[in-house]
């Protein structure tokens, strides 16, 4: 069974699925009619959820310093947290990425999608009995995109120029067309709360399947269930109870002597000693994060399009997965984006290992003497071996790569983004527009290969507010071919997110918005005794 | 062992008439010194640190204009030295401001947070004392023969793993193999006494392994050194048993030594726990002090340098004095 069965296989086994939907997705992917109407069968059995119990996760990325107001949200767990007691106006599809209705239940936007309409739900209430209004909405929104606010989402929210409220519905106005607004409010941190949060932030009262009943910044956080739930599809067990284990070993001995649930975070190097539990399930999802290797397309000798091409050619991607991620990861190409974007460009050959064409451009490049690449164990993990590995396959092309290993203290403020030629790492963004804004528009802080073109902004610019899909999508397959043939990124690798359950976990979706099923694993699955 | 240091105290007669009285106050007068000069040190250091809360603490998010916001709002556009007197004014009155993270009170976190670690610490102190200064007395009656062999062996194989590792190896046989004991470590607000315990019972254990060689085979080498002396040949010579003579002649003369390495390792059983806390999912101080570091939330940073130091320096403080109490010699510098 591929990725791609799985994920759908598991869309059925939360329930998430019909059995039309299932049939057609699954056909497309070239599974024949008898083994789709087998697999769904089996995976709609798998899928009557069972309601009760107490679910105990073990999670890295809490700390003391861990805020419970929503703006503040920066830590994995609190990511986790902010899930299990709030809704956002939006949710993504888990399968596809698309925007999907939560707490706004359709949306609207103008021609040129710079003014945005959202129809908000009716009949919502918050954990304290107030029911849900489109004031609380709006000011929840107006907190986050206060030019004040410490909210992690501000840069997000940048674009909003106006928040207001339109008899129930809600109505933004952007200060240039966004296709993309409705995605980007699916944002953890944009956990509508009573008043928008301003009287109490902390109190962490919102509308999501399950209340608090105590929070310890960084040691455990436990919730009981919300009987008066808008939604039923959802929040399957009585309780959950979030434990902060930010030690990795700590986390393998409580899964597997049966202590917590879930662990999330699990070593690609002891993932293969963990699959021997024989009570552990391993859960790998493609994610969006890709290790990279930058050159600066301004700088000598990397302003040379052939000697970059080369030294893409002389990677070599398969080799990467298996030895730096353990297998647990998807090859690149050589642009930032994988099949989990919504409007992912479909077609785009794979480029693979070639000495000979490396070699051909290299000699085609003039460039002569070694190339230096400088790394360190921060830039990813496994950076420097895979620096080296990097070294080797560049050899047998005939081309010499000094590696020079940096110290991690200072990396990001010496190195990267400074020097020419290094190693890094990118965490994913939700929309395209987003990832190539950040990282590839000429304008951006954070153009780390120094990628400068006026045709390729334009394009960013155009797709942005274009509402028609396939004309999007066929944009954004241009914009990749670019940033694949002439930019100075390679790309060998997006890495999985592996996470492990025991055995009586059931349901979990395999989400590619983000890590932990998107946050939301406490509220999907349950445990079957 | 303890050298008194020159009297800093004026007033030559009291210090003639009431000795040990005048040693305990300058004592303590010399401590306050120095937990004074170390709060220098800790603000300091971390104004030194590269590195700024706003950008750390907003990672990737971080726009120009929500660092700008964050640094006016906790005031870090003031001079350093208005700051320094500020924080130190509040801290003397127990109040060591809000966490910049999460906005908690930081002296009501490390209330909780310092409970925990002393109350896990104050266990392993309860099991490790004793044990420890009962196994060095009974090395020294048994010297050079099997039970001190065995002893020695036992507690030099503990001191010399580390004590992540001695914790691993106790979580794989106690809790994974066996699923004896409570495994993470975990405590909080709600849980009972005894609940308490066994969430305790394997870091304590780690930590009792920890500690015991080192206060141990101090006890057998200060007592062995008494008792070579001549008194001991004499209590010897007048036939008293072995046993007691160590008991009642050896060690009470062999006391400053031992409480003095007591008191070091009391004051690393609440200092010097972090890999311990971290292993076990504790959340004692130690853990507090590396999340805080982490995103340099300085008022936590500081109010935990500063109880460490303080922890340390008045365990430091306690031996000196017991010391002196114990050794009558001490009390007139020579």
């Amino acid at each position: 069974m591929n990725d791609y069965t799985k994920y759908l296989t598991s869309r059925v086994t939360a329930g998430g699925l019909s059995r039309r939907e299932f049939m057609g997705r699954a056909m497309a992917a070239g599974i024949t009619l008898t083994v789709a109407d087998k697999l769904f069968t089996e995976s709609a059995q798998a899928a009557e959820p069972k309601r009760g119990g107490h679910l105990k996760l073990g999670l890295e990325g809490g700390a003391a310093t861990d805020s419970n107001d929503p703006a503040k949200f920066l830590s994995q767990v609190m990511f986790c947290i902010g899930r299990c007691w709030g809704d956002m106006l939006v949710e993504s599809d888990p399968l596809t990425g698309a925007a999907v209705p939560a707490l706004a239940e359709s949306w609207e936007p103008s021609k040129d999608a710079a003014t945005w309409t959202f129809k908000i739900r009716k009949g919502v209430k918050f954990h304290n009995g107030k029911e849900l209004t489109i004031d609380d909405v709006v000011a929840t929104l107006k907190r986050h995109t206060d030019a004040k606010s410490e909210s992690g989402a501000l840069g997000v929210l940048g674009s909003i120029k106006e928040i207001k409220a339109d008899g129930g519905d809600l109505v933004l106005t952007l200060s240039e067309g966004n296709a993309d607004m409705p995605l980007l409010l699916s944002d953890y941190h944009l956990v509508i709360q009573p008043n928008g949060g301003v009287d109490d932030p902390l109190a962490s009262i919102g509308t999501g399947p399950y209340k608090m009943t105590s929070f310890e910044p960084g040691v455990r956080a436990t919730f009981e269930k919300n009987k008066d739930d808008w939604r039923s599809d959802r929040g399957y067990v009585d309780s959950i109870e979030i434990i902060g284990m930010n030690d990795a070993t700590a986390r393998i001995a409580a899964l597997s002597s049966g202590q917590v649930h879930y662990i999330n975070r699990v070593d690609p190097k002891t993932v293969n000693l963990l699959k021997r539990a024989p009570n552990v399930e391993i859960l790998s999802t493609a994610g969006r994060g890709h290790y990279v290797f930058i050159m600066h397309c301004d700088k000598a000798p990397f302003d040379n399009n052939d000697l970059r091409l080369a030294l893409k050619y002389a990677m070599d991607r398969e080799t990467m997965v298996q030895k730096i991620l353990g297998g647990y990861g998807k090859v690149g190409n050589d642009f930032p984006i994988n099949r989990t974007y919504a409007l992912f460009p479909e077609g785009i050959e794979q480029r693979a290992y070639d000495p000979d064409k490396a070699a051909f451009h290299y000699k085609k490049s003039g460039h002569s003497g070694s190339v230096l690449l400088r790394t360190s164990e921060v830039a990813f993990p496994g950076a420097v071996d895979a620096a080296v590995l990097y070294q080797e396959s560049c050899k047998k092309a005939g081309i010499e790569i000094e590696v020079k290993r940096e110290p991690g203290d200072g990396y990001w403020t010496n190195v990267w983004n400074v020097q020419p030629f290094s190693t890094s790492y990118w965490g994913g963004r939700p929309t395209q527009d987003q990832m190539y804004s950040t990282a590839y528009l000429s304008t951006a802080d954070w153009n780390d290969t120094r990628f400068k073109r006026p045709d390729f902004d334009k394009l960013l610019l155009q797709a942005r507010s274009e509402l028609d899909e396939a004309k999007r999508k066929d944009m954004y397959r241009t914009m990749a071919m670019t940033v694949r043939d002439e930019g100075g990124v390679i790309l060998p690798m997006f890495n999985d997110f592996v996470n492990a359950s025991t055995k009586q976990v059931k349901g979990y979706v395999h989400d590619i918005g983000n890590d932990m099923s998107n946050g939301y694993v406490a509220t999907r699955v349950w445990l079957d005794a | 062992m303890t050298n008194p240091a020159p009297s800093i105290l004026p007033g030559l007669r009291f210090r003639q008439r009431f000795p040990l009285l005048a040693l305990i106050l300058e004592r303590f007068v010399l401590s306050l010194l120095l937990l004074f000069a170390v709060s220098i040190l800790i603000f300091g250091g971390l104004e030194a640190l590269p590195g700024d809360f706003a950008t750390t603490y907003l990672g990737q998010s971080a726009t120009p204009q929500a660092v700008a916001n964050i640094r006016q709002d906790l005031g870090l556009n003031r001079p350093v030295t208005t700051r320094y007197v500020e924080w130190l004014g509040n801290a003397v009155q127990g109040d060591f401001g809000t966490s910049w993270a999460s906005k908690n009170s930081v002296s009501e976190q490390i209330g909780k947070r310092l409970g925990n670690s002393l109350f896990l610490a104050g266990f392993a102190a309860i099991i490790s004392v004793p044990l420890a200064v009962g196994l060095g007395m009974l090395s020294v009656h048994f010297r050079n023969r099997l039970p001190d062999k065995i002893i020695n062996v036992i507690s030099l194989a503990a001191i010399s793993l580390p004590e992540f590792f001695i914790g691993y190896l106790l979580i794989l046989f106690f809790a994974v193999k066996f699923g004896m004991a409570t495994f993470p470590a975990t405590v909080y607000d709600s849980m009972g006494f005894v609940e308490r315990l066994k969430a305790i019972a394997l870091p304590t254990a780690t930590l009792v392994l920890v500690v015991l060689a080192h206060m141990m085979r101090m006890t057998r080498a200060a007592i062995l050194s008494v008792m070579s002396s001549a008194y001991m040949e004499t209590a010897e010579l007048k036939g008293i048993g072995a046993f007691r003579a160590i008991v009642k002649h050896a060690a009470p003369n062999a006391l400053a030594p031992i409480i003095n390495v007591i008191a070091l390792n009391l004051a690393y059983l609440v200092v010097g726990v972090v890999v311990v806390e971290v292993v076990f999912v504790y959340p004692g101080m130690g853990q507090y002090m590396v999340d805080a570091v982490t995103v340099r939330d300085m008022p936590v940073v500081q109010a935990c340098g500063l109880i460490f130091a303080a922890v340390y320096i008045f365990l430091n403080m306690t031996a000196d004095i017991l010391a002196i109490i114990a050794n009558p010699r001490l009390r007139h510098p020579r």
